[in-house]
Protein backbone atom coordinates (compact mmCIF):
# COMPACT_ATOMS: atom_id res chain seq x y z
CA UNK A 1 0.00 0.00 0.00
CA UNK A 2 1.55 3.50 -0.86
CA UNK A 3 1.46 6.20 1.33
CA UNK A 4 0.50 9.63 1.93
CA UNK A 5 2.46 11.90 4.19
CA UNK A 6 0.82 14.58 5.62
CA UNK A 7 3.40 17.80 6.89
CA UNK A 8 1.72 19.77 9.69
CA UNK A 9 2.48 22.54 11.68
CA UNK A 10 2.95 23.32 15.13
CA UNK A 11 2.93 26.91 16.47
CA UNK A 12 3.86 27.33 20.63
CA UNK A 13 3.76 23.28 20.74
CA UNK A 14 0.22 23.46 19.24
CA UNK A 15 -0.90 21.96 16.15
CA UNK A 16 -1.84 24.89 14.11
CA UNK A 17 -5.78 24.49 11.93
CA UNK A 18 -3.92 24.10 8.67
CA UNK A 19 -2.87 20.83 10.14
CA UNK A 20 -5.81 19.55 10.71
CA UNK A 21 -7.05 20.46 6.97
CA UNK A 22 -3.75 18.83 5.61
CA UNK A 23 -4.31 15.44 7.15
CA UNK A 24 -8.17 15.43 6.34
CA UNK A 25 -7.59 16.23 2.99
CA UNK A 26 -4.89 13.12 2.57
CA UNK A 27 -7.19 11.58 4.33
CA UNK A 28 -10.02 12.26 1.33
CA UNK A 29 -7.61 11.47 -0.92
CA UNK A 30 -6.61 7.57 0.55
CA UNK A 31 -9.79 6.32 -0.18
CA UNK A 32 -9.45 7.32 -3.49
CA UNK A 33 -6.42 5.91 -4.64
CA UNK A 34 -6.17 3.03 -1.13
CA UNK A 35 -2.88 4.66 0.91
CA UNK A 36 -2.70 4.96 4.50
CA UNK A 37 -1.97 8.36 5.93
CA UNK A 38 1.22 9.17 7.90
CA UNK A 39 1.16 12.72 9.79
CA UNK A 40 4.47 14.22 10.47
CA UNK A 41 4.68 16.98 13.38
CA UNK A 42 7.59 19.19 13.82
CA UNK A 43 8.00 21.51 17.10
CA UNK A 44 9.68 21.77 20.18
CA UNK A 45 7.70 20.81 23.34
CA UNK A 46 4.89 19.53 21.56
CA UNK A 47 1.63 18.40 23.66
CA UNK A 48 -0.07 15.10 23.49
CA UNK A 49 -2.44 16.16 21.18
CA UNK A 50 -0.36 14.25 18.15
CA UNK A 51 -2.34 10.95 18.54
CA UNK A 52 -5.64 12.47 18.02
CA UNK A 53 -4.26 13.59 14.51
CA UNK A 54 -6.14 9.86 14.07
CA UNK A 55 -9.44 11.52 14.60
CA UNK A 56 -8.88 13.14 11.39
CA UNK A 57 -7.56 10.14 9.65
CA UNK A 58 -3.84 9.56 10.44
CA UNK A 59 -3.10 5.61 10.71
CA UNK A 60 0.13 6.62 11.94
CA UNK A 61 1.93 10.01 13.51
CA UNK A 62 5.54 11.06 13.41
CA UNK A 63 6.96 13.25 16.03
CA UNK A 64 9.91 15.44 15.22
CA UNK A 65 10.75 17.08 18.80
CA UNK A 66 13.50 18.86 20.25
CA UNK A 67 14.71 21.90 21.86
CA UNK A 68 16.44 22.81 18.10
CA UNK A 69 13.03 23.12 16.92
CA UNK A 70 11.61 25.65 19.03
CA UNK A 71 11.81 28.04 15.72
CA UNK A 72 11.63 27.21 12.09
CA UNK A 73 15.01 25.83 10.89
CA UNK A 74 15.14 24.82 6.86
CA UNK A 75 17.89 22.37 7.17
CA UNK A 76 16.48 20.22 10.09
CA UNK A 77 12.92 20.68 8.92
CA UNK A 78 14.26 19.68 5.27
CA UNK A 79 16.33 16.56 6.53
CA UNK A 80 13.43 15.38 8.67
CA UNK A 81 10.70 15.50 5.96
CA UNK A 82 13.20 13.68 3.33
CA UNK A 83 13.61 10.93 6.16
CA UNK A 84 10.00 10.95 6.73
CA UNK A 85 9.23 10.32 2.69
CA UNK A 86 11.90 7.89 2.37
CA UNK A 87 11.11 5.41 5.55
CA UNK A 88 7.72 5.83 4.55
CA UNK A 89 8.14 5.33 0.79
CA UNK A 90 5.50 8.21 0.71
CA UNK A 91 4.54 8.73 -3.25
CA UNK A 92 2.22 11.74 -2.30
CA UNK A 93 3.50 14.71 0.44
CA UNK A 94 0.78 17.57 1.69
CA UNK A 95 1.81 20.23 3.43
CA UNK A 96 0.04 23.73 4.50
CA UNK A 97 1.02 26.62 2.37
CA UNK A 98 1.71 28.47 5.19
CA UNK A 99 5.25 30.59 5.48
CA UNK A 100 7.04 27.72 6.59
CA UNK A 101 5.16 25.49 3.99
CA UNK A 102 5.89 27.72 1.24
CA UNK A 103 9.41 27.62 2.19
CA UNK A 104 10.26 24.33 3.34
CA UNK A 105 8.69 22.22 0.19
CA UNK A 106 9.89 23.42 -2.64
CA UNK A 107 13.60 22.77 -0.78
CA UNK A 108 12.22 18.97 -0.43
CA UNK A 109 10.99 19.11 -4.31
CA UNK A 110 14.08 20.18 -5.70
CA UNK A 111 16.24 17.43 -3.35
CA UNK A 112 13.84 14.99 -4.68
CA UNK A 113 13.63 15.72 -8.06
CA UNK A 114 9.61 15.61 -7.39
CA UNK A 115 7.02 17.96 -9.37
CA UNK A 116 5.06 20.56 -7.17
CA UNK A 117 2.01 22.10 -7.14
CA UNK A 118 1.67 25.42 -4.36
CA UNK A 119 -1.41 26.96 -2.67
CA UNK A 120 -4.10 23.78 -3.93
CA UNK A 121 -7.49 24.80 -4.17
CA UNK A 122 -8.37 21.30 -5.31
CA UNK A 123 -7.29 17.66 -6.01
CA UNK A 124 -8.68 15.20 -8.28
CA UNK A 125 -7.32 11.69 -9.20
CA UNK A 126 -7.85 11.35 -12.95
CA UNK A 127 -6.83 7.73 -14.39
CA UNK A 128 -4.24 7.69 -11.87
CA UNK A 129 -2.56 10.73 -11.79
CA UNK A 130 -2.89 13.05 -9.30
CA UNK A 131 -4.12 16.42 -10.89
CA UNK A 132 -3.93 19.65 -8.71
CA UNK A 133 -5.73 22.99 -9.07
CA UNK A 134 -3.57 26.53 -8.40
CA UNK A 135 -4.58 29.72 -8.49
CA UNK A 136 -2.61 31.92 -11.30
CA UNK A 137 -3.11 35.73 -12.30
CA UNK A 138 -3.85 36.15 -8.87
CA UNK A 139 -6.81 34.24 -9.10
CA UNK A 140 -7.81 35.60 -12.56
CA UNK A 141 -7.66 32.07 -13.35
CA UNK A 142 -6.77 28.92 -12.32
CA UNK A 143 -4.79 26.04 -13.25
CA UNK A 144 -5.11 22.49 -13.39
CA UNK A 145 -1.85 20.54 -13.12
CA UNK A 146 -1.10 16.84 -13.33
CA UNK A 147 2.10 15.52 -11.74
CA UNK A 148 4.37 13.51 -13.04
CA UNK A 149 7.18 12.49 -10.42
CA UNK A 150 7.59 9.38 -8.55
CA UNK A 151 7.33 11.94 -5.57
CA UNK A 152 4.58 14.48 -5.55
CA UNK A 153 4.88 17.47 -3.47
CA UNK A 154 1.12 19.56 -3.50
CA UNK A 155 1.00 22.47 -0.63
CA UNK A 156 -2.83 23.52 0.64
CA UNK A 157 -4.14 27.09 0.63
CA UNK A 158 -5.12 27.55 4.32
CA UNK A 159 -8.99 27.18 4.94
CA UNK A 160 -9.95 25.89 1.73
CA UNK A 161 -9.73 22.31 2.65
CA UNK A 162 -12.56 21.17 5.32
CA UNK A 163 -10.91 19.57 8.45
CA UNK A 164 -13.18 16.43 9.14
CA UNK A 165 -12.96 14.47 12.02
CA UNK A 166 -13.97 11.22 10.31
CA UNK A 167 -12.73 8.84 13.11
CA UNK A 168 -14.05 10.11 16.51
CA UNK A 169 -12.06 8.71 19.26
CA UNK A 170 -9.66 7.09 16.96
CA UNK A 171 -6.01 7.68 18.70
CA UNK A 172 -3.13 7.11 16.67
CA UNK A 173 0.02 5.35 16.86
CA UNK A 174 2.56 7.75 17.41
CA UNK A 175 6.35 7.04 16.78
CA UNK A 176 9.16 9.30 17.81
CA UNK A 177 11.75 10.31 15.32
CA UNK A 178 15.34 11.69 16.01
CA UNK A 179 16.68 15.28 15.09
CA UNK A 180 19.17 14.67 11.98
CA UNK A 181 23.09 15.49 12.86
CA UNK A 182 23.51 17.80 10.29
CA UNK A 183 25.07 20.82 9.43
CA UNK A 184 23.28 24.41 10.09
CA UNK A 185 23.45 26.72 7.22
CA UNK A 186 20.70 29.33 8.34
CA UNK A 187 21.36 30.25 12.18
CA UNK A 188 18.17 31.77 13.79
CA UNK A 189 19.06 35.17 15.97
CA UNK A 190 15.52 36.10 17.00
CA UNK A 191 12.22 35.67 16.79
CA UNK A 192 9.72 38.77 16.99
CA UNK A 193 6.08 38.40 17.18
CA UNK A 194 5.00 41.12 14.97
CA UNK A 195 1.01 40.73 15.75
CA UNK A 196 1.67 40.61 19.58
CA UNK A 197 -1.36 37.74 20.41
CA UNK A 198 -4.03 39.24 17.27
CA UNK A 199 -5.68 36.75 15.22
CA UNK A 200 -3.92 36.69 11.48
CA UNK A 201 -5.85 37.88 8.83
CA UNK A 202 -4.71 34.37 7.15
CA UNK A 203 -6.28 32.43 10.05
CA UNK A 204 -9.59 34.43 10.78
CA UNK A 205 -12.61 33.04 10.06
CA UNK A 206 -14.27 36.21 10.15
CA UNK A 207 -12.24 39.76 8.64
CA UNK A 208 -13.08 43.23 9.09
CA UNK A 209 -11.39 45.30 6.51
CA UNK A 210 -11.07 49.01 6.26
CA UNK A 211 -9.47 51.22 2.83
CA UNK A 212 -8.82 54.40 2.09
CA UNK A 213 -12.27 55.74 3.38
CA UNK A 214 -11.60 54.67 7.07
CA UNK A 215 -9.14 58.21 6.68
CA UNK A 216 -7.31 58.05 10.04
CA UNK A 217 -4.92 55.68 12.09
CA UNK A 218 -7.08 57.13 14.75
CA UNK A 219 -10.68 56.32 13.06
CA UNK A 220 -9.73 52.46 12.71
CA UNK A 221 -10.55 51.83 16.45
CA UNK A 222 -14.24 51.12 14.83
CA UNK A 223 -13.18 49.16 12.40
CA UNK A 224 -11.41 47.49 15.30
CA UNK A 225 -14.26 47.52 17.84
CA UNK A 226 -16.32 45.53 15.16
CA UNK A 227 -13.66 43.08 15.04
CA UNK A 228 -13.60 42.37 18.19
CA UNK A 229 -17.57 41.79 18.76
CA UNK A 230 -17.35 39.17 15.52
CA UNK A 231 -13.61 37.67 17.29
CA UNK A 232 -12.66 39.04 13.59
CA UNK A 233 -9.37 39.59 12.47
CA UNK A 234 -8.50 43.17 11.41
CA UNK A 235 -7.27 43.74 7.64
CA UNK A 236 -6.43 46.79 5.54
CA UNK A 237 -6.40 47.70 1.83
CA UNK A 238 -3.31 48.51 0.41
CA UNK A 239 -4.34 52.26 0.61
CA UNK A 240 -4.67 52.19 4.59
CA UNK A 241 -1.34 50.28 4.93
CA UNK A 242 0.84 52.21 2.77
CA UNK A 243 -0.78 55.60 4.44
CA UNK A 244 0.75 53.90 7.48
CA UNK A 245 -2.53 53.77 9.08
CA UNK A 246 -2.16 50.08 9.47
CA UNK A 247 1.16 47.82 9.66
CA UNK A 248 1.81 45.55 5.96
CA UNK A 249 0.94 42.19 7.75
CA UNK A 250 -2.90 43.03 7.99
CA UNK A 251 -2.67 43.74 4.22
CA UNK A 252 -5.45 41.80 2.14
CA UNK A 253 -4.44 41.66 -1.83
CA UNK A 254 -1.85 40.99 -4.60
CA UNK A 255 0.97 42.06 -2.72
CA UNK A 256 -0.05 40.92 1.01
CA UNK A 257 -1.90 38.36 1.86
CA UNK A 258 -4.41 35.93 0.65
CA UNK A 259 -7.77 35.05 2.86
CA UNK A 260 -10.13 32.45 2.48
CA UNK A 261 -12.35 33.80 5.34
CA UNK A 262 -16.21 32.76 6.25
CA UNK A 263 -17.15 36.73 5.73
CA UNK A 264 -15.62 39.21 4.54
CA UNK A 265 -16.72 43.14 5.45
CA UNK A 266 -14.93 45.76 3.51
CA UNK A 267 -15.67 49.14 5.26
CA UNK A 268 -14.61 52.05 2.57
CA UNK A 269 -12.67 50.27 0.45
CA UNK A 270 -13.43 50.26 -3.47
CA UNK A 271 -12.48 46.61 -4.53
CA UNK A 272 -9.75 47.06 -6.48
CA UNK A 273 -8.65 44.14 -8.52
CA UNK A 274 -5.36 43.89 -6.50
CA UNK A 275 -7.19 43.57 -3.18
CA UNK A 276 -9.98 41.63 -5.10
CA UNK A 277 -6.85 39.22 -5.66
CA UNK A 278 -6.26 38.61 -1.94
CA UNK A 279 -10.14 37.64 -0.87
CA UNK A 280 -11.96 36.50 -3.90
CA UNK A 281 -12.22 33.09 -1.59
CA UNK A 282 -14.08 34.75 0.70
CA UNK A 283 -17.23 32.58 1.20
CA UNK A 284 -19.64 35.27 1.87
CA UNK A 285 -18.50 39.58 1.32
CA UNK A 286 -20.17 42.79 2.76
CA UNK A 287 -19.43 45.90 1.94
CA UNK A 288 -20.33 48.94 3.29
CA UNK A 289 -19.34 52.08 1.13
CA UNK A 290 -20.68 55.57 0.17
CA UNK A 291 -20.54 54.63 -3.20
CA UNK A 292 -23.46 52.70 -5.68
CA UNK A 293 -20.59 52.08 -8.35
CA UNK A 294 -17.41 51.30 -6.37
CA UNK A 295 -16.78 47.75 -8.39
CA UNK A 296 -17.15 46.26 -4.93
CA UNK A 297 -20.91 46.79 -5.03
CA UNK A 298 -21.62 44.86 -7.80
CA UNK A 299 -19.46 42.03 -6.24
CA UNK A 300 -19.91 41.66 -2.75
CA UNK A 301 -23.07 39.35 -1.65
CA UNK A 302 -24.54 42.08 0.54
CA UNK A 303 -23.77 45.72 0.29
CA UNK A 304 -24.77 48.65 2.79
CA UNK A 305 -24.45 52.38 0.76
CA UNK A 306 -23.70 55.05 3.31
CA UNK A 307 -21.22 56.73 5.19
CA UNK A 308 -18.88 54.23 7.53
CA UNK A 309 -19.02 56.26 10.51
CA UNK A 310 -22.84 55.89 10.62
CA UNK A 311 -23.04 51.85 9.09
CA UNK A 312 -20.22 50.56 10.64
CA UNK A 313 -21.22 51.95 14.78
CA UNK A 314 -25.03 50.46 13.74
CA UNK A 315 -23.70 47.15 13.15
CA UNK A 316 -21.75 47.18 16.43
CA UNK A 317 -24.61 47.78 18.54
CA UNK A 318 -26.79 45.39 16.31
CA UNK A 319 -24.54 42.30 16.54
CA UNK A 320 -23.76 42.83 20.34
CA UNK A 321 -27.20 42.83 21.10
CA UNK A 322 -27.84 39.66 19.42
CA UNK A 323 -24.67 38.44 20.77
CA UNK A 324 -25.18 39.82 24.13
CA UNK B 1 31.02 40.61 -4.54
CA UNK B 2 29.20 40.23 -7.31
CA UNK B 3 25.46 40.57 -7.33
CA UNK B 4 22.99 38.28 -9.84
CA UNK B 5 19.26 39.39 -9.65
CA UNK B 6 16.98 37.01 -11.26
CA UNK B 7 13.94 39.27 -13.04
CA UNK B 8 10.33 37.70 -14.94
CA UNK B 9 8.56 39.79 -16.81
CA UNK B 10 4.72 39.30 -16.07
CA UNK B 11 1.43 40.09 -17.39
CA UNK B 12 0.63 43.70 -15.96
CA UNK B 13 -1.41 43.59 -12.38
CA UNK B 14 -4.48 45.44 -14.30
CA UNK B 15 -4.09 42.90 -17.57
CA UNK B 16 -7.41 41.05 -18.27
CA UNK B 17 -6.37 37.45 -18.30
CA UNK B 18 -7.86 35.58 -21.58
CA UNK B 19 -7.15 32.00 -21.83
CA UNK B 20 -6.29 30.70 -25.34
CA UNK B 21 -8.56 28.24 -27.31
CA UNK B 22 -6.36 25.06 -26.78
CA UNK B 23 -6.98 26.01 -22.68
CA UNK B 24 -3.41 25.26 -22.11
CA UNK B 25 -1.99 29.14 -21.54
CA UNK B 26 -2.84 32.52 -21.44
CA UNK B 27 -3.42 34.72 -24.93
CA UNK B 28 -0.90 37.13 -24.85
CA UNK B 29 -2.51 39.32 -27.33
CA UNK B 30 -2.69 42.55 -26.19
CA UNK B 31 -1.44 42.05 -22.68
CA UNK B 32 0.70 45.00 -21.11
CA UNK B 33 4.27 42.75 -19.65
CA UNK B 34 5.67 44.68 -16.73
CA UNK B 35 8.91 43.81 -14.71
CA UNK B 36 7.30 41.16 -11.78
CA UNK B 37 6.74 44.02 -8.67
CA UNK B 38 8.74 41.59 -6.37
CA UNK B 39 11.80 41.57 -8.45
CA UNK B 40 12.03 45.10 -8.56
CA UNK B 41 12.53 44.95 -4.70
CA UNK B 42 15.73 42.97 -5.95
CA UNK B 43 16.96 45.41 -8.65
CA UNK B 44 16.67 48.12 -5.53
CA UNK B 45 18.42 46.40 -3.06
CA UNK B 46 21.30 45.14 -5.73
CA UNK B 47 21.56 49.02 -6.47
CA UNK B 48 21.50 50.03 -3.00
CA UNK B 49 24.21 47.71 -2.34
CA UNK B 50 26.71 48.93 -5.01
CA UNK B 51 26.06 52.55 -4.11
CA UNK B 52 26.98 51.95 -0.20
CA UNK B 53 30.25 50.17 -1.75
CA UNK B 54 29.38 46.78 -0.56
CA UNK B 55 28.70 45.57 -4.00
CA UNK B 56 31.34 46.08 -7.07
CA UNK B 57 28.99 44.19 -10.07
CA UNK B 58 25.10 44.07 -10.74
CA UNK B 59 23.82 41.47 -13.53
CA UNK B 60 20.41 41.53 -14.05
CA UNK B 61 19.34 37.73 -16.30
CA UNK B 62 15.76 37.05 -17.32
CA UNK B 63 14.93 33.43 -18.64
CA UNK B 64 11.74 33.61 -21.32
CA UNK B 65 11.62 34.47 -24.71
CA UNK B 66 12.05 37.60 -26.69
CA UNK B 67 9.77 39.68 -24.91
CA UNK B 68 11.51 39.47 -21.66
CA UNK B 69 14.47 41.46 -23.43
CA UNK B 70 12.35 44.41 -22.70
CA UNK B 71 12.29 43.53 -18.67
CA UNK B 72 16.04 43.85 -18.60
CA UNK B 73 16.04 46.93 -20.43
CA UNK B 74 14.25 48.49 -17.54
CA UNK B 75 16.82 46.66 -14.97
CA UNK B 76 18.94 48.76 -17.43
CA UNK B 77 17.57 51.94 -16.87
CA UNK B 78 17.32 51.62 -13.16
CA UNK B 79 20.55 51.10 -13.09
CA UNK B 80 22.14 47.46 -12.95
CA UNK B 81 25.68 46.97 -14.67
CA UNK B 82 24.85 44.18 -17.62
CA UNK B 83 22.13 41.57 -18.42
CA UNK B 84 21.66 37.97 -20.21
CA UNK B 85 18.83 37.01 -21.71
CA UNK B 86 18.32 33.00 -21.02
CA UNK B 87 16.07 31.97 -24.06
CA UNK B 88 13.00 29.77 -23.95
CA UNK B 89 9.90 29.20 -25.02
CA UNK B 90 9.50 26.85 -22.80
CA UNK B 91 8.43 29.06 -19.63
CA UNK B 92 5.57 26.79 -18.11
CA UNK B 93 4.04 26.10 -14.55
CA UNK B 94 6.62 23.94 -13.26
CA UNK B 95 9.00 25.74 -10.34
CA UNK B 96 11.24 22.61 -10.56
CA UNK B 97 12.06 22.50 -14.42
CA UNK B 98 11.76 26.49 -14.37
CA UNK B 99 14.85 26.09 -11.36
CA UNK B 100 16.42 23.29 -13.22
CA UNK B 101 17.09 25.59 -16.71
CA UNK B 102 18.11 28.67 -14.29
CA UNK B 103 20.68 26.62 -12.10
CA UNK B 104 22.99 25.83 -14.83
CA UNK B 105 23.44 28.76 -16.70
CA UNK B 106 23.89 30.44 -12.90
CA UNK B 107 26.57 27.99 -12.58
CA UNK B 108 28.75 29.49 -15.16
CA UNK B 109 27.97 33.18 -14.64
CA UNK B 110 29.05 32.66 -10.78
CA UNK B 111 27.31 34.81 -7.86
CA UNK B 112 28.27 35.81 -4.40
CA UNK B 113 24.51 37.44 -3.72
CA UNK B 114 21.92 36.58 -5.79
CA UNK B 115 19.21 38.26 -5.01
CA UNK B 116 15.34 38.03 -6.83
CA UNK B 117 11.54 38.07 -5.88
CA UNK B 118 9.59 36.13 -3.67
CA UNK B 119 6.98 35.05 -5.95
CA UNK B 120 6.28 35.57 -9.61
CA UNK B 121 3.06 37.30 -9.54
CA UNK B 122 1.55 35.42 -12.97
CA UNK B 123 2.16 31.59 -11.93
CA UNK B 124 2.06 32.88 -7.76
CA UNK B 125 4.32 29.62 -7.34
CA UNK B 126 6.88 31.03 -4.85
CA UNK B 127 8.69 27.58 -5.68
CA UNK B 128 12.41 28.58 -8.01
CA UNK B 129 14.20 30.77 -5.07
CA UNK B 130 14.36 27.53 -2.26
CA UNK B 131 14.67 25.45 -5.20
CA UNK B 132 17.61 27.12 -7.32
CA UNK B 133 18.96 27.44 -3.49
CA UNK B 134 19.23 23.65 -3.09
CA UNK B 135 20.42 23.09 -6.81
CA UNK B 136 22.92 24.98 -5.99
CA UNK B 137 23.65 23.90 -2.65
CA UNK B 138 23.74 27.32 -1.13
CA UNK B 139 21.40 28.94 1.58
CA UNK B 140 18.73 30.40 0.95
CA UNK B 141 16.98 32.98 3.05
CA UNK B 142 13.13 33.90 1.76
CA UNK B 143 10.50 36.33 2.05
CA UNK B 144 12.79 39.49 3.28
CA UNK B 145 12.17 42.83 4.62
CA UNK B 146 15.17 43.40 5.87
CA UNK B 147 18.75 42.77 4.92
CA UNK B 148 22.35 43.34 6.10
CA UNK B 149 25.51 42.46 4.18
CA UNK B 150 28.59 42.70 6.90
CA UNK B 151 31.64 40.66 5.19
CA UNK B 152 31.18 37.24 4.16
CA UNK B 153 28.27 36.99 6.12
CA UNK B 154 24.05 37.85 5.80
CA UNK B 155 22.02 39.32 8.00
CA UNK B 156 18.40 38.83 6.79
CA UNK B 157 14.78 39.65 8.34
CA UNK B 158 11.91 36.73 7.34
CA UNK B 159 8.34 37.65 7.54
CA UNK B 160 6.64 34.69 9.13
CA UNK B 161 3.12 34.27 10.56
CA UNK B 162 2.63 36.65 13.20
CA UNK B 163 6.56 36.62 13.61
CA UNK B 164 9.77 38.36 12.03
CA UNK B 165 12.67 35.74 11.99
CA UNK B 166 15.89 37.34 11.62
CA UNK B 167 18.14 34.70 10.08
CA UNK B 168 21.66 34.66 9.83
CA UNK B 169 24.13 33.09 6.49
CA UNK B 170 27.27 33.23 4.84
CA UNK B 171 27.71 34.36 1.00
CA UNK B 172 27.31 33.06 -1.40
CA UNK B 173 23.67 32.64 -0.98
CA UNK B 174 19.88 33.50 -2.42
CA UNK B 175 17.76 36.32 -1.20
CA UNK B 176 13.78 36.22 -2.15
CA UNK B 177 12.41 39.75 -1.51
CA UNK B 178 9.47 40.74 -0.02
CA UNK B 179 7.87 44.10 -0.15
CA UNK B 180 9.20 46.23 2.94
CA UNK B 181 12.85 45.45 2.28
CA UNK B 182 13.03 48.80 -0.42
CA UNK B 183 11.32 51.18 -2.24
CA UNK B 184 12.35 50.88 -5.90
CA UNK B 185 13.26 54.14 -7.96
CA UNK B 186 11.88 55.09 -11.01
CA UNK B 187 14.54 54.87 -14.08
CA UNK B 188 16.13 57.79 -14.49
CA UNK B 189 16.20 59.88 -18.23
CA UNK B 190 20.22 58.74 -18.40
CA UNK B 191 19.55 55.30 -17.32
CA UNK B 192 16.37 54.39 -20.38
CA UNK B 193 18.64 56.06 -23.05
CA UNK B 194 21.25 54.06 -22.02
CA UNK B 195 19.09 50.85 -21.80
CA UNK B 196 17.58 51.93 -25.07
CA UNK B 197 20.93 51.00 -26.60
CA UNK B 198 21.75 48.49 -24.50
CA UNK B 199 23.16 44.95 -25.97
CA UNK B 200 21.48 42.08 -24.61
CA UNK B 201 23.78 38.99 -25.12
CA UNK B 202 21.14 36.19 -25.44
CA UNK B 203 22.08 32.42 -24.76
CA UNK B 204 19.41 29.73 -25.63
CA UNK B 205 18.73 26.90 -23.05
CA UNK B 206 17.18 23.62 -23.02
CA UNK B 207 14.42 22.51 -21.86
CA UNK B 208 14.26 20.43 -19.41
CA UNK B 209 12.28 17.65 -18.18
CA UNK B 210 8.75 18.41 -16.31
CA UNK B 211 7.37 16.59 -13.47
CA UNK B 212 4.20 19.67 -13.62
CA UNK B 213 2.07 19.83 -16.92
CA UNK B 214 -1.00 21.94 -17.56
CA UNK B 215 -4.24 19.53 -18.43
CA UNK B 216 -5.76 22.85 -18.80
CA UNK B 217 -6.82 26.46 -17.50
CA UNK B 218 -10.38 27.89 -16.19
CA UNK B 219 -11.62 30.78 -15.12
CA UNK B 220 -12.80 31.12 -11.53
CA UNK B 221 -17.00 30.58 -11.16
CA UNK B 222 -18.50 33.35 -11.33
CA UNK B 223 -20.03 34.43 -8.10
CA UNK B 224 -23.49 34.61 -7.51
CA UNK B 225 -25.22 38.28 -7.90
CA UNK B 226 -25.28 40.18 -4.93
CA UNK B 227 -27.67 42.43 -3.49
CA UNK B 228 -27.96 46.21 -2.14
CA UNK B 229 -29.20 45.71 1.24
CA UNK B 230 -30.20 49.62 1.29
CA UNK B 231 -29.13 52.82 2.50
CA UNK B 232 -27.14 53.78 5.80
CA UNK B 233 -27.65 53.16 9.48
CA UNK B 234 -30.82 51.85 8.87
CA UNK B 235 -30.12 48.98 6.55
CA UNK B 236 -28.40 47.34 9.28
CA UNK B 237 -30.81 44.91 11.11
CA UNK B 238 -31.71 43.76 7.61
CA UNK B 239 -28.12 43.04 6.76
CA UNK B 240 -27.19 41.32 10.08
CA UNK B 241 -30.26 39.09 9.91
CA UNK B 242 -29.26 37.92 6.26
CA UNK B 243 -25.72 37.13 7.32
CA UNK B 244 -27.02 35.08 10.13
CA UNK B 245 -30.23 33.15 8.64
CA UNK B 246 -29.29 33.31 4.28
CA UNK B 247 -25.45 33.05 4.56
CA UNK B 248 -25.49 31.78 8.28
CA UNK B 249 -21.87 33.46 8.52
CA UNK B 250 -22.46 34.84 12.25
C1 LIG C 1 1.38 46.05 -8.25
C2 LIG C 1 0.26 46.47 -7.36
C3 LIG C 1 -0.04 45.70 -6.24
C4 LIG C 1 -1.08 46.07 -5.37
N1 LIG C 1 -1.36 45.26 -4.30
C5 LIG C 1 -2.41 45.57 -3.50
C6 LIG C 1 -2.78 44.73 -2.39
O1 LIG C 1 -2.13 43.72 -2.09
N2 LIG C 1 -3.85 45.07 -1.64
C7 LIG C 1 -4.61 46.19 -1.89
O2 LIG C 1 -5.57 46.41 -1.17
N3 LIG C 1 -4.26 47.00 -2.92
C8 LIG C 1 -3.19 46.73 -3.71
N4 LIG C 1 -2.86 47.59 -4.72
C9 LIG C 1 -3.51 48.91 -4.76
C10 LIG C 1 -4.86 48.92 -5.44
O3 LIG C 1 -4.67 49.17 -6.82
C11 LIG C 1 -5.75 50.05 -4.87
O4 LIG C 1 -5.09 51.28 -5.00
C12 LIG C 1 -6.12 49.86 -3.40
O5 LIG C 1 -6.59 48.56 -3.16
C13 LIG C 1 -7.19 50.85 -3.04
O6 LIG C 1 -7.48 50.78 -1.67
P1 LIG C 1 -8.89 51.29 -1.12
O7 LIG C 1 -9.96 50.46 -1.67
O8 LIG C 1 -8.75 51.38 0.35
O9 LIG C 1 -8.94 52.80 -1.63
P2 LIG C 1 -9.83 53.47 -2.78
O10 LIG C 1 -9.75 52.71 -4.04
O11 LIG C 1 -9.47 54.89 -2.78
O12 LIG C 1 -11.28 53.28 -2.24
C14 LIG C 1 -11.81 53.95 -1.13
C15 LIG C 1 -13.29 53.63 -1.10
O13 LIG C 1 -13.83 54.10 0.11
C16 LIG C 1 -15.10 54.67 -0.15
N5 LIG C 1 -15.35 55.63 0.93
C17 LIG C 1 -14.70 56.78 1.19
N6 LIG C 1 -15.17 57.36 2.30
C18 LIG C 1 -16.15 56.58 2.76
C19 LIG C 1 -17.03 56.65 3.88
N7 LIG C 1 -16.99 57.66 4.76
N8 LIG C 1 -17.93 55.69 4.04
C20 LIG C 1 -18.00 54.64 3.16
N9 LIG C 1 -17.19 54.53 2.10
C21 LIG C 1 -16.28 55.47 1.90
C22 LIG C 1 -15.00 55.27 -1.51
O14 LIG C 1 -16.26 55.37 -2.12
C23 LIG C 1 -14.09 54.26 -2.22
O15 LIG C 1 -14.84 53.28 -2.89
C24 LIG C 1 -1.83 47.24 -5.61
C25 LIG C 1 -1.53 48.01 -6.73
C26 LIG C 1 -0.52 47.65 -7.61
C27 LIG C 1 -0.24 48.49 -8.80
Amino acid sequence: MSTILAVTECRDGKLHKTSLEVVSQAKALSEKIGAGVVALVIGSGISVESASLGEYGATKVLVADGQALENYQPDLYKSIIIEAIRQNSAEIVLAPATAIGKDIMPRVAARLEAGMVSDCTKILVQDHTIQAEHPIFAGKAFALLSVNSAVKIITLRPSVFDAIQTNPGVAAPVEKVGLPAIEIKVKTREVKKTGGNKLDVADADIIVTGGRGVRSAENFKIIEELAACLNAAVGATRAAVDSGWRPHEEQVGQTGKVVSPNLYIMCGASGSIQHWAGMSGAKCIVAVNKDPNAPIIERADYSIIGDLFEVVPALIEEIRKIRG
Amino acid sequence: MKILVLVKQVPDTEATIRISGDRKKIDEAGVKFIVNPYDEFAIEEALKLKESGAATFIVAVSLGPDRVKEALRTAVAMGVDDVLHLKTADLGMDGLATAQLLSESIKEIGFDLLLMGKEAIDDGNMQVGPMLAELLDVPCLSVVTALQVNGASVVAEREGDGCAEVLEAQLPCIITCQKGLNEPRYPSIRGVMLAKKKEIAEKIVQSANHTVSVESLSYPQARQAGMIVGEGAAAVPELVKKLREEAKVI
